[in-house]
């Protein structure tokens, strides 16, 4: 089956940075690819060109087979870090413009439904609260009906709970087998949403594969955590510590061995967190970098 | 037109409505200025007389030597080269007298019903006495009537010019052309519609100013309102595109706001718009007739004051026409959806 998005040696290269250096990817249809990357890896930029924004400067990007043309913005959705929209309009007319931007589109009620936007449709825009506007930019990525959406950060700067809400709307437009790219520095929501995952660093994809198969790839232990004051004047040299803050971690393949070592040293056992590896702890490992929202 | 189009007029037009407070500015700045204009100089505005002189004068100035007449202190003389409009002027009080050298004895017309002009009449008289009259009547036109032209095209400018340029580096500053860069929006698409959006408005702020000016003041109209009508239409839509080409690439508000600025003061200063270009030195007139305001108001007046028609019109008309294709064509091949 020829996938919907194909990508090979993609670059984009300015006169003092290589903003991205030879990306290669296939993504199938229905499929949730999370673009995880630090600040500056390159994401944003990858993702410019896959949207078809930004010339560029070598390498090839294919959709269903065919390189991208006039009637690629036509087929595809989009939502930018930062989108702006033209002021005084409310969110009904902001649908209705974008919608009477494309030949073809969905139904706005059933999108309003959808993204749950029926109480604001008559507000300005510009007095949505953050889960709100994310919602109504969605719906706007979602008009047309596309069958591939770039979703570039779309929960920074939100609570949790819209955060939650959130996911559960991307879950239900895969569930409609529309193919999703999505940048995110929040990696329970590369985890939660993401069939792939592609780690970039220096514009390049450092690991890619689904988050299970990373972290099965990557690490065989878990993560001890107790609290710092906890630890302190035991005698505790056998063990590899790693002091962090108000916590001390201890990684190990051996749970049970470490844990009846910390008994035999008298540690109270009450606050010990014992968690497997995370997508944070293999982006930490791969790139040597924190991500950061 | 496409339904695109259709889309993004409408949304440009619902945005500017919904902007009270600068919809308001639009509506009242004419007619403020034009009260304001129209008093303090509700006496005309010459404190000197001025005197067309006909002749082979070549490019030397006017000198006390070519006649006597010319040595009169306190007049403004100044060549005159079209016979038919300079006696146009006399009939219409913009100057007080139109003396020609050409022949011998001299010949001169004068306005009967200015007072001005019977003053003038009598000190060439006095240096020439066999010089010939040629009588003109027909009623002067009051400053106010001659002024509003001016003010009408001077809110076309500034709302075309602030209104576009302004509008689009935002955009543009905002993200928003990017966001509509991601659709099958096409640049020639959203330029039309920003031209025919800001051209209806201007057209209904301008109809609204000009009925408001007309209501206070018993406007002087001449000539045909659909005339007029595609005056103001051309004209602004020769600001419209001017302002499309200066915002096409650039992302700073405050380098459009400077270059907009550039752009329209001297043609504020120097189109005519409060005072007549009758008689300025030939290298003003030339930097004039580079700015369409200067176009847009030769024809405006002359339908208004003279009622000229298409035909008399037509040099204006033509030049703005052309303006508009050039400034379109540059700006949309120069136009950038996003900033560098």
């Amino acid at each position: 089956m020829v996938p919907v998005l194909s990508v090979r040696e993609l670059r984009k290269h300015y006169p003092k940075v290589k903003a991205v250096d030879g990306v290669s990817f296939d993504l199938e249809q229905g499929r949730c690819l999370g673009l995880l990357g630090p600040n500056g890896a390159g994401k944003s930029t990858t993702i410019e060109m896959l949207e078809g924004l930004v010339p560029p400067s070598s390498g090839e990007i294919r959709y269903r087979g065919r390189p991208l043309d006039a009637d690629y913005r036509e087929r595809v959705g989009m939502q930018f870090q930062h989108t702006a929209l033209q002021d005084f309009l409310t969110v009904r007319e902001n649908l209705e413009f974008f919608r009477a931007l494309y030949r073809r589109g969905a139904d706005i009620e059933l999108l309003i439904e959808a993204c749950n936007l029926q109480d604001y449709l008559d507000r300005d825009h510009r007095r949505l609260s953050g889960g709100q506007r994310q919602r109504m930019l969605l719906a706007i990525a979602l008009i047309n009906e596309p069958d591939l959406v770039f979703l570039d950060e779309p929960t920074t700067g939100l609570d949790p709970q819209a955060r939650r809400n959130f996911w559960e709307l991307v879950r239900t437009v895969k569930a409609r087998g529309t193919t999703v790219v999505l940048t995110t520095h929040y990696m329970d929501e590369a985890y939660e949403l993401s069939d792939d995952i592609a780690i970039m660093d220096h514009g390049r994809i450092i690991a890619r594969g689904s988050p299970q198969s990373l972290l099965a790839e990557h690490f065989n232990d878990s993560v001890l955590e107790l609290p710092a004051t906890e630890v302190e004047g035991r005698e505790l040299s056998s063990l590899p510590l790693i002091h962090k803050e108000d916590r001390v971690e201890i990684v190990s393949a051996d749970v049970n061995g470490v844990v009846r070592q910390l008994l035999d040293a008298g540690l109270s056992l009450a606050q010990l967190k014992i968690r497997p590896r995370t997508l944070e702890d293999l982006f930490i490992q791969l790139t040597g970098k924190e991500l950061r929202a | 037109m496409s339904r695109r189009i259709v889309a993004m007029i409408r949304a440009r037009i619902r945005e500017v409505l919904r902007d009270r407070s600068a919809l308001a500015w639009n509506f009242l700045f004419a007619p403020l200025l034009v009260i304001g204009m129209a008093t303090v100089f509700s006496g005309g505005p010459q404190t000197v007389a001025k005197v067309g002189v006909i002749g082979d004068l070549g490019a030397a100035p006017l000198l006390p030597a070519t006649h006597p007449f010319l040595a009169t202190p306190a007049v403004d003389f100044y060549p005159e080269v079209e016979g038919e409009k300079a006696i146009a002027k006399v009939q219409r009080q913009r100057i007080d007298l139109l003396f020609d050298l050409r022949v011998s004895p001299a010949r001169y017309w004068v306005n009967g019903e200015s007072a001005k002009g019977q003053l003038l009449q009598q000190l060439l008289l006095s240096s020439e006495p066999s010089a010939r009259v040629q009588p003109v009547t027909g009623a002067s036109i009051r400053y106010a009537d001659w002024l509003v032209p001016g003010l009408l095209a001077l809110n076309i400018m500034f709302s075309s010019l602030f209104a576009i340029g302004h509008v689009i580096v935002r955009y543009r500053k905002s993200g928003y052309l990017k966001r509509l860069n991601g659709t099958p929006l096409r640049a020639f698409e959203f330029i039309s519609a920003q031209l025919i959006a800001c051209l209806l408005l201007s057209i209904v702020i301008t109809g609204g100013v000009y009925a408001g000016c007309s209501a206070l003041l018993d406007l002087r109209m001449e000539g045909s309102y659909w005339t007029l009508l595609l005056v103001t239409a051309l004209g602004s839509m020769t600001m419209i595109a001017m302002s499309l080409l200066v915002s096409a690439r650039i992302a700073s508000e405050e380098l459009s706001g400077g270059l907009l600025n550039l752009i329209s003061w001297p043609m504020l200063v120097l189109s005519g718009v409060f005072f007549s270009l009758d008689g300025a030195p030939a290298l003003v007139q030339a930097a004039a007739s580079l700015f369409p305001l200067t176009h847009m108001l030769e024809a405006a007046r002359a339908v208004m004051l003279d009622g000229a028609g298409l035909v008399d019109i037509a040099q204006p008309l033509l030049v703005l026409s052309a303006m508009t294709a050039l400034f379109l064509a540059l700006g949309a091949g120069t136009f950038r959806w996003t900033q560098e």
